[in-house]
Order: structure tokens, then C-alpha cells, then sequence
């Protein structure tokens, strides 16, 4: 009932806002997808793992998004996102049955390396993929609606919200499953896990398949509200800002991956509005303190009050 | 394939694992102390080479000799390591007892806020400081002409670090300590070892090592924001293939990454950032530890 209520609130918070200030529409569009990819992240997190790499999987959906959209240009938007979303999943499928077998720097380096792989590929193959300039995404029909820009970025920013929510629910639900606390058991010790006969190579494969199949997503969301997928997608720099997302989130809760997004987006809003060409230096400073004070980011002082309220009843 | 491309990727690919080496054994010896892959080591890279490039051009105008051009670049570099290792090695001990993955974001950060003020000390113009390539002058090997800062100076200075590491490590009090302490700190200081010392030594030397790859590449690359990045990944992947702490396992990685990677720039182009990669992971699939690691028994 609780969590309904704080459901809604969030859905009439973010909608409303929209509406009230138009030019809110895309950074919120954004800042959901980013939250969608950092939530990815945290599912990693959760065994103790990281990976520089992701943002190879938001890469490869935004391609695919643009590739089929080029090749079906009547195909519609939601069809082309599950698409995206597809050729995620296949992919962490096929590299996640390889990097699963690694750990801690060797994973981290080899999601890296990979994604490093893609995104030179990308870039180099002019004719293809339209080299480092990308492709454009033309606007598609969603859900056999033809919609112009304004009134598609509205649909757009109701469908991510409502994806959003199905994912902080999913992943929550996934934490919860036996599946999931094996994945949480991978950190705190996996031998022992092995000796419960548990498989720790499936269990974090599985946890892999799922935090491609979400970064994915949100590349496919994130092509579509751009209308342009460029390799820069995929560079590892772009890796770093889920993980950095994701710590300012902190990875107690699924929601966490969206409150630090929204607020990752906003603090580079800001931070490039007041100091120019040195949003780096201000994100990079914030991300030292928030680890210094926050170890365990926002979702964790969330935590910290329930456990105290907890306490005193 | 001619006989002059052939001797000319083969130097080409020589100097670059040169530099490779290097930035990844600084990398390693950092990881030695802190145990985990410090990502502002780009940092230190694009740092090392702007400072030599600055001293240079303030100090270096006009003169003739090698030796000062050469000295000048390592000065750079010396001080760059230092200020900087000392800067990283202190923000990290605030993060000492945290989660890995936390200090690992840790450099991230630092990184971060190193590129910015890389771009706000240099600016986003090109820096090119090539007076020493001149000063060398140049050399004819088997009809080929190429420049002795590349031919001889840059493989030159990488064996020498190279051996003189080595020597450091097995046959001084300091360098034995530094193993020691990088093989278990605990035991070392029970043994009576300033372990706090000696980590803040080893990451120094890390810091210029670097540093001294930025310093080195400096003459022959134009320094543009992003080097940092890129050459922070590939001296990541070096560090992988070759196990990590593992100083001889580096020199050869380099070897076979940057001579890869010369001979796809003649032979097949669209490849060559791709290669150092690829390596990697064949590498790593063939031997999960890395090439020259010897297999740990698990803890449980």
C-alpha cells in the first residue's frame, strides 16, 4: 500500500513537472534512461562486481534501433525498443557465458576491453555504422500513434516512467529471489556458495544477462529520444558515468539507480551552466565526497533512517 | 609485405612497447600497494607529457644538446610523478579500509578532475615539443632512414628502467622491502618495516613511471585532451594480459601488444586501436590470470 502510494506520487512528481516546465521533458527523459543503466550496474554490484563496459550494451540496442529503424521505416517505436532490447540480451548472453568465468579487475577489464572493441568497430567502418557522426534515428509511430515532437516526447517520458517502475519492481523482486541472494552471496563469499552446490558461473550469469538486457534498454529509449546513436555511446567514459550513478545511488534499493541519476543530471546541468567546461572537475570532486560521507550512496542514508525509526519503536 | 615496411613496423612497434611498458609497469607497482588498478594513472601519463612539453619550451628554446633536451624531460616527469603520486597516494589513504570497488571509483574521480584541469592548465590546443627528435638526428638501419630518439633513445630508456628496476628490487635493502611489503604487508610490518614508507615509495615510483612514459611520448605525439583516456585502457589491457605485479610478464606483453599493433597499422589499418584489445581478451581466455601469473590456492 505504502510503496503504492510513494509509486504515484513519483509518477504525478515526475509527469507534472513536465508538464509545468517543458524543457524538463528531456533531461527527465535522459536522467530515467541513465537510471535504467545504472540500475544494470547496481545488479552487478550486488555480487561485488563492476564492469567499465556496459555501455556497450546501451550501444548495441541504439545501433539496432537505428539499423532496423532505416531498414522498416514504418515499424513502430515500441517494437523497435523490444528489438534493441533483444539484441542486448542476446549479446550479454554470448559475452556473460565468457566474462562470468572472472572476477573483480579481470571482469571489470574484459567488460572494458570488449566494449573497447565495439566501440573502435563502430567508429572505423564508415559505410556502416557512419562512422564517429552515428546515425540518425527518424522519429517512428508509437503504438500506431504519429506523433510530432513534442507530443512524442511526452508518450516517450510516460513510457519510461512506467518501464522504470516495472524495472525498480522486477529487480527488487529478483533481489528478493533465491536466485538473488545467491548473486549477493557471490560478495560476501563464493566459495561458499559452490559448496551449497550452487553454480556461482550461472548465478552471475544470469545477474549479467539481466543488467545487459537493462542497459540495453535504456540505450534503445535513450537512441530514440535523441534520434541519433553515436559511438560515443559505448566508450568506457560512458561506462563510468553508470557506475558513478549507480555509487551515488547507492545499491541497497533498485530506486536508488534513478534518484542518482536524476540527480547525476541535474548536478552536470548545473555544474556545466555555472562553471564551464569544467563539469568534470565538479562531478569528479562530488563523486570523492559522496564516497567519503556516503559509502553506501542516497538509498543508504534511506536506510540508516528506516533502521533508526526501526529502533526507537 | 616489402622488407622496408617490414623493418619499419618492427621499430615502429619497438618504440611504442617502449612506452607501453612503461605506463604499465607504473600501473603495476601502484596496484602492488594500494590493490587496486588506479585509473587517474592516465592522468599521470597526460600530465608527465605536458609538464616535460612545458619545461622544455620554457627552459629548452634555443639549445642545442640532446643530453639537456633529455634531461629536461625527465626532470618533467620526475616532478609531475612526484607532486601528483603524492597528491593520489594521500587522497587514497582516506579510502584505505573501504570496499575496493569504492577506492577504484575513488581514482575515478580523480581522474575526472585531473582531465579538467589538464584542459584548464594546457588548453585544447595541440602541444608539440619535437626539439629533441631534431637534436638526435637520424639513422640508416638496413636502407631504412628513422629517427634515433625512436631507433635507439625510447627502447634505450624503457631496458634501462627495465634493469634497473630489477636490479633495485633483488639486490637493495629498499627494493627487497618493497617486495616485501607488496607480497604481505602485515607480515612485513610484524618484521619490523616502515610499510607506510615503503607503499608511499612504491606508489611514487609508480607516479613517475608513468609519468616518464608521458614525458618520453611527449616529442612524438601531439598532446591533445583524451590521451590520458586512451592510454590509461591500453596500459590496462598490458596489465591484464601480463598478470598483475608481474614486471618482466609486462615488458614482454608491451613487446607483443605495441609490435601487434605497429604491424596492423601497415598491414591491415582499420584494425590497429582494436589489437591491444584482442590480445587481451585471446589472452585472457587462454589463461584467466593473466600470461605470466602463478595460480593462488583459493581462500576460504
Amino acid at each position: 500500500m505504502r510503496s503504492l502510494l510513494l509509486n504515484t506520487a513519483a509518477v504525478v512528481v515526475i509527469i507534472g513537472l513536465a508538464m509545468a516546465f517543458p524543457w524538463l521533458k528531456l533531461p527527465l527523459i535522459l536522467s530515467l534512461c541513465y537510471g535504467l543503466a545504472a540500475l544494470g550496474i547496481v545488479v552487478l554490484l550486488k555480487a561485488g562486481q563492476i564492469s567499465f563496459g556496459h555501455a556497450m550494451y546501451a550501444c548495441i540496442s541504439g545501433y539496432v534501433v537505428a539499423f532496423v529503424g532505416h531498414r522498416f521505416p514504418g515499424m513502430d517505436g515500441v517494437l523497435l525498443i523490444a528489438l534493441g532490447t533483444l539484441a542486448s540480451v542476446v549479446a550479454g548472453m554470448l559475452i556473460g557465458a565468457f566474462v562470468v568465468r572472472y572476477r573483480e579487475i579481470f571482469f571489470g577489464m574484459l567488460n572494458l576491453a570488449i566494449s573497447m572493441v565495439l566501440f573502435t568497430v563502430l567508429g572505423k567502418f564508415y559505410a556502416v555504422t557512419g562512422g564517429t557522426d552515428g546515425l540518425r534515428i527518424n522519429r517512428p509511430t508509437l503504438l500506431g500513434f504519429e506523433l510530432t515532437r513534442d507530443p512524442f516526447e511526452i508518450a516517450l517520458l510516460v513510457l519510461v516512467v512506467a518501464i522504470s517502475l516495472a524495472a525498480i519492481w522486477g529487480v527488487q523482486r529478483y533481489f528478493l529471489s533465491s536466485s538473488g541472494q545467491a548473486l549477493a552471496a557471490i560478495k560476501t563469499n563464493e566459495t561458499r556458495l559452490e559448496y551449497l552446490g550452487v553454480s556461482a558461473k550461472k548465478v552471475l550469469w544470469k545477474g549479467y544477462v539481466l543488467s545487459a538486457s537493462l542497459c540495453g534498454l535504456s540505450g534503445s529509449l535513450f537512441g530514440l529520444s535523441q534520434g541519433l546513436v553515436t559511438p560515443e555511446m559505448g566508450y568506457w567514459l560512458r561506462s563510468g558515468e553508470f557506475v558513478f550513478i549507480a555509487i551515488l545511488g547507492g545499491a541497497g534499493h533498485a530506486v536508488g539507480a534513478f534518484v542518482g541519476a536524476i540527480l547525476y543530471e541535474f548536478l552536470k546541468m548545473y555544474a556545466a551552466a555555472l562553471v564551464s567546461g569544467s563539469w568534470q572537475l565538479v562531478l569528479g570532486a562530488i563523486l570523492i565526497v559522496i564516497i567519503y560521507f556516503l559509502p553506501k550512496g542516497i538509498t543508504g542514508l534511506m536506510n540508516r533512517r528506516k533502521r533508526l525509526i526501526g529502533g526507537a519503536a | 609485405m616489402s622488407r622496408d615496411i617490414f623493418i619499419l613496423a618492427m621499430l615502429d612497434g619497438m618504440s611504442y612497447a617502449g612506452l607501453l611498458f612503461l605506463v604499465a609497469l607504473g600501473l603495476t607497482f601502484i596496484f602492488g600497494v594500494v590493490r587496486i588498478l588506479n585509473v587517474a594513472h592516465g592522468s599521470l601519463y597526460a600530465f608527465g607529457g605536458y609538464g616535460a612539453a612545458s619545461l622544455g619550451l620554457w627552459l629548452g628554446q634555443g639549445s642545442e644538446s640532446a643530453v639537456a633536451s633529455v634531461l629536461l624531460l625527465v626532470t618533467g616527469a620526475i616532478a609531475v610523478g612526484i607532486v601528483l603520486g603524492t597528491v593520489l597516494m594521500l587522497l587514497l589513504r582516506q579510502f584505505q579500509d573501504r570496499d575496493p570497488i569504492l577506492q577504484l571509483l575513488v581514482t575515478f574521480g580523480a581522474f575526472m578532475i585531473f582531465e579538467d584541469l589538464q584542459r584548464m592548465i594546457w588548453g585544447t590546443q595541440p602541444y608539440f615539443v619535437a626539439d629533441v627528435v631534431n637534436q638526435m638526428g637520424t639513422s640508416e638501419l638496413l636502407g631504412v632512414v628513422y629517427m634515433n630518439y625512436q631507433l635507439l633513445f625510447v627502447p634505450g630508456a624503457a631496458l634501462a628502467v627495465y634493469f634497473l628496476l630489477k636490479w633495485f628490487l633483488n639486490s637493495t635493502l629498499m627494493g627487497r622491502q618493497i617486495i616485501a611489503v607488496t607480497h604481505d604487508r602485515e607480515v612485513a610490518t610484524a618484521l619490523g618495516i616502515n610499510a607506510r614508507r615503503i607503499a608511499y615509495l612504491t606508489f611514487v615510483v609508480g607516479a613517475v613511471l608513468g609519468a616518464l612514459g608521458g614525458a618520453l611520448a611527449s616529442p612524438t605525439t601531439s598532446l591533445v585532451p583524451g590521451i590520458g583516456a586512451d592510454m590509461i585502457v591500453l596500459s590496462f589491457a598490458v596489465v591484464a594480459s601480463a598478470g598483475l605485479g608481474q614486471i618482466t610478464g609486462a615488458l614482454i606483453t608491451a613487446l607483443l601488444i605495441g609490435l601487434s599493433r605497429s604491424f596492423c597499422v601497415y598491414l591491415a589499418p582499420e584494425f590497429e586501436v582494436v589489437m591491444p584489445y584482442l590480445i587481451m581478451v585471446l589472452v585472457l581466455l587462454a589463461r584467466p590470470q593473466g600470461l605470466f601469473t602463478v595460480v593462488q590456492a583459493r581462500k576460504i
